[in-house]
């Protein structure tokens, strides 16, 4: 629950399109710049997987803003992350019908699997060796297939326990 | 307004027309502008209130300030309905409104003390106090905490609150003099704001959520601008402590002096805290023509040295290599002795604009009695840079009244003096709250040569060292008398502690000196020398120390140019 930002990552160059698309963000709120913060943030997790102190200040900076502005929203929102996740990131509906269909079992099966023993402040662990992350997420919209679990940006209902090694699998 | 607030929510344009209110079952006519917390002050009715501060923004979070309000009916023609007492009848709106960011208007009805007031004061307290640890006894806030006043005044006599509290960082290290405990942070953000508004420092914010919301100093970055320490102050709670007063003394104890800082030249309204001949601390005391409610962190913990222990306690006279302790009298008896046998041009002066304008007045008589003008005479100028909020680019609290009693001569005759002494033209120096080598830039060497070194000060130093006769003055805090800031404001001083070991007040001293060396002494007190000041001087005619009163009056602006 610590607010600060973790001091050994690394520094990351942003490409000339990532500064294009972000300046575009921008534009779009003509008449607070502020109002980029939550866009920039999104783009910038998308990008580069969290959100770090550099981002925390580049942000800050385009928007005229000073970083405390910025890190307040990062540790407002849980779907902000300070830190990196796994490379696939496997996102386990916990919402009442996926709860009744066993998403805490096969958030289990998961961690047990990929042996991932402890877990951050916002309930997400991460495989030894970086590669997947697990972790809790809200209603999916697909309440009628539980459990089901987005990994990255793919979609999957009704998965079962064997389904679930197929994944870790298939995503290697 | 010489300090530039963000928002004067307290203050309306002479102009503003006058609105009729109902305030509690009274009609009133206040002006225009103010919001419902301000005008029911005006009316002598207080609204509790924590986030809302008259000199930021209003963020309207804490909900402590909670009134019932109704604005006129109206009739089918758009009018107001008028009841039998001539007045207009009100419509109260069913719910509580937040009284800080509800402004009045014509014709409104407010209720301060209603049943559902109370009954949402209850409840807005009974939150607060959910997730606050119980740790008053141990609290530097204790004696001055809202959260405490309004839990007695406003609040439950106990507690349902069975569950757990949320714990939070406590003992944070925000700043060089300040420690947060974010446990006891209530979360108004009156100290967010202030850095933000005031003072264009935003370096605190809010991370996380709910009620595990935390008061947070960015990461790398820290609260330390030069007036951090009014964030202490306006926090309503044991949040933000100074580090350098916390856990010193119990606030109850205090005795609270009205004074001004003599840091530089603003000259902000003070409460000097002491207690039993000890200052602990000084906060700021509320001048809107000066300081308005604040005041910077130098100034306010510019005074330790008032009991350092180099502190000179005792009248010292020099004979040959021997410094031994001499009686008051006796000092005064063999200066006159001595310095009697020198001419003007071999005795000079060097006062300080640290002085009060009575200590200079009588500093200038002297003067006139040892040989007036041919008497080279100076202060030390200190210039600093000013920083567009308080502080003053004139580092001297009194340069307007040293120059007034023309003691100061910008400076200018420093190298003179040097130089005087250097070739052996000036025998006598006279140095009063300046150090001839620290301050006035005089050699060890040249100090050497003089026959008679009288020095006034406050700390010991090799110039009080070799002094003939040193003299221990007082402090601000120690004395009464007035200066006059930069902007030309007249301000008294007070007496907060006495005078410590056999230091003497400065006016004393050169009152005393003054008789003993030029005879004359019709004046005794600080007020009948005040009333001889007021009377050389056609700026000042007519006043008295009491009519300056505790907000200063201003005096002629010309007699006050400052140097920069
Ligand atoms: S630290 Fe004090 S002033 Fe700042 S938000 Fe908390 S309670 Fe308010
Ligand atoms: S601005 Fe000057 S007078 Fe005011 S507190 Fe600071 S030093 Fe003292
Ligand atoms: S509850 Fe899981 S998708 Fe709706
Ligand atoms: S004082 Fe009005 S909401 Fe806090």
């Amino acid at each position: 629950m610590s607010a600060t930002c973790h001091d050994t990552q690394d520094h990351v160059e942003l490409k000339p399109e990532f500064v294009a698309h972000a300046d575009e963000l921008i534009s779009h709120y003509p008449v607070s710049k502020r109002s980029a913060s939550l866009p920039l943030l999104h783009f910038w997790q998308e990008t580069h997987g969290y959100i770090s102190n550099q981002a925390v200040e580049w942000i800050a900076g385009k928007l005229g803003l000073n970083p405390i502005q910025i890190l307040e929203l990062v540790t407002f929102y849980p779907m902000f992350r300070q830190h990196p996740a796994g490379k696939f990131q496997i996102k386990v509906c916990r919402t009442l019908s996926c709860q009744l269909g066993g998403a805490y079992e096969l958030r289990e099966h998961f961690m047990k699997k990929l042996g991932i023993t402890k877990v951050d402040e916002h309930g997400l662990g991460i495989s030894a060796d970086g590669k997947f992350s697990v972790e809790f997420v809200e209603c999916l919209a697909s309440c009628g297939t539980a459990p089901v679990i987005m990994v990255n940006d793919d979609f999957y209902e009704g998965v079962s326990h064997t389904q679930a090694d197929e994944l870790l699998q298939k995503y290697n | 307004m010489s300090c530039k607030n963000p928002f004067n929510h307290d203050i309306t344009p002479a102009d503003a027309p006058l609105l009729n209110v109902q305030v509690d079952g009274q009609w009133v006519q206040l002006p225009r502008g103010l919001n419902v917390v301000e005008a029911a002050k005006r009316v002598g009715k207080f609204i509790p209130h924590y986030c809302y501060h008259p000199k930021l923004s209003i963020s309207g979070n804490c909900r402590m300030c909670l009134i019932e309000m109704g604005t006129p009916k109206m009739g089918p023609d758009r009018k107001p309905i008028i009841g039998a007492d001539g007045k207009p009848e009100i419509g109260w709106i069913p719910r509580p409104q937040i009284g800080c960011a509800t402004m009045i208007s014509e014709g409104m009805g407010i209720r301060t003390d209603s049943p559902m007031v109370q009954d949402c004061r209850k409840g807005v307290m009974e939150f607060l106090l959910i997730n606050h640890p119980l740790d008053c006894p141990i609290c530097d806030q204790a004696g001055e905490c809202k959260l405490q006043e309004f839990s007695v005044e406003y609040g439950n006599e106990d507690s349902r609150f069975v569950e757990q509290k949320v714990h939070k960082p406590k003992q944070v290290d925000i700043g060089e003099r300040i420690v947060l405990d974010d446990e006891r942070c209530i979360m108004c953000s009156r100290c967010i704001r202030f850095s933000r508004e005031m003072v264009n420092d935003d370096v605190l914010g809010f991370t996380q959520r709910g009620s595990h919301t935390t008061l947070a100093v960015h990461p790398g970055k820290r609260l330390d601008n030069n007036y951090s320490l009014n964030t202490v102050d306006i926090c309503p709670v044991g949040a933000l402590t100074s580090k350098d007063f916390r856990f010193k003394m119990r606030v109850w104890f205090l005795k609270e002096t009205k004074s001004i800082c003599t840091g530089c030249a603003t000259g902000c309204n003070i409460l000097i805290g002491s207690r039993e001949n000890v200052v602990h601390r000084l906060t700021p005391r509320e001048n809107e023509l000066v300081n308005s409610e604040w005041m910077c962190d130098q100034g306010r913990l510019g005074f330790h040295y008032i009991h350092a222990e180099e502190r000179l306690l005792q009248p010292t006279a020099r004979v040959n290599s021997t410094t031994l302790p001499v009686a008051w009298d006796d000092a005064f008896a063999q200066i006159r002795d001595r310095i009697k046998s020198y001419k003007p041009e071999q005795i000079a002066i060097i006062g300080s604009a640290r002085m009060t304008n009575e200590e200079l007045f009588l500093l200038a008589e002297l003067r006139a009695g040892l040989g007036g003008n041919a008497v080279l005479t100076d202060v030390v100028p200190r210039t600093g840079e000013a920083d567009g909020i308080l502080r003053s680019a004139d580092l001297n609290p009194n340069t307007a009244g040293a120059k007034l009693f023309q003691i100061s001569n910008d400076g200018k005759n420093l190298a003179a003096i040097k130089d005087g002494i250097e070739s052996g033209r000036i025998k006598v120096l006279y140095a009063l709250h300046e150090d001839p080598v620290g301050d006035a830039g005089l050699s060890e060497f040249a100090l050497a040569k003089l026959d008679l070194l009288i020095t006034q000060k406050l700390l010991k130093s090799h110039s009080t060292d070799i002094a003939h006769f040193s003299l221990p003055g007082a402090s601000f805090a120690e004395k009464r008398g007035s200066m006059i800031n930069g902007a030309g404001r007249l301000q008294r001083l007070n007496k907060a502690i006495a005078t410590p070991g056999q230091t003497m007040d400065d006016f004393e001293i050169l009152l005393k000196l003054r008789s003993t060396i030029t005879g004359g002494n019709s004046l005794h007190t600080i007020e009948e020398v005040f009333k001889a000041v007021a009377a050389s001087i056609p700026a000042l005619s007519g006043l008295s120390l009491s009519k300056v009163g505790d907000l200063g009056v201003e005096v002629a602006p010309a007699a006050a140019t400052v140097t920069t």
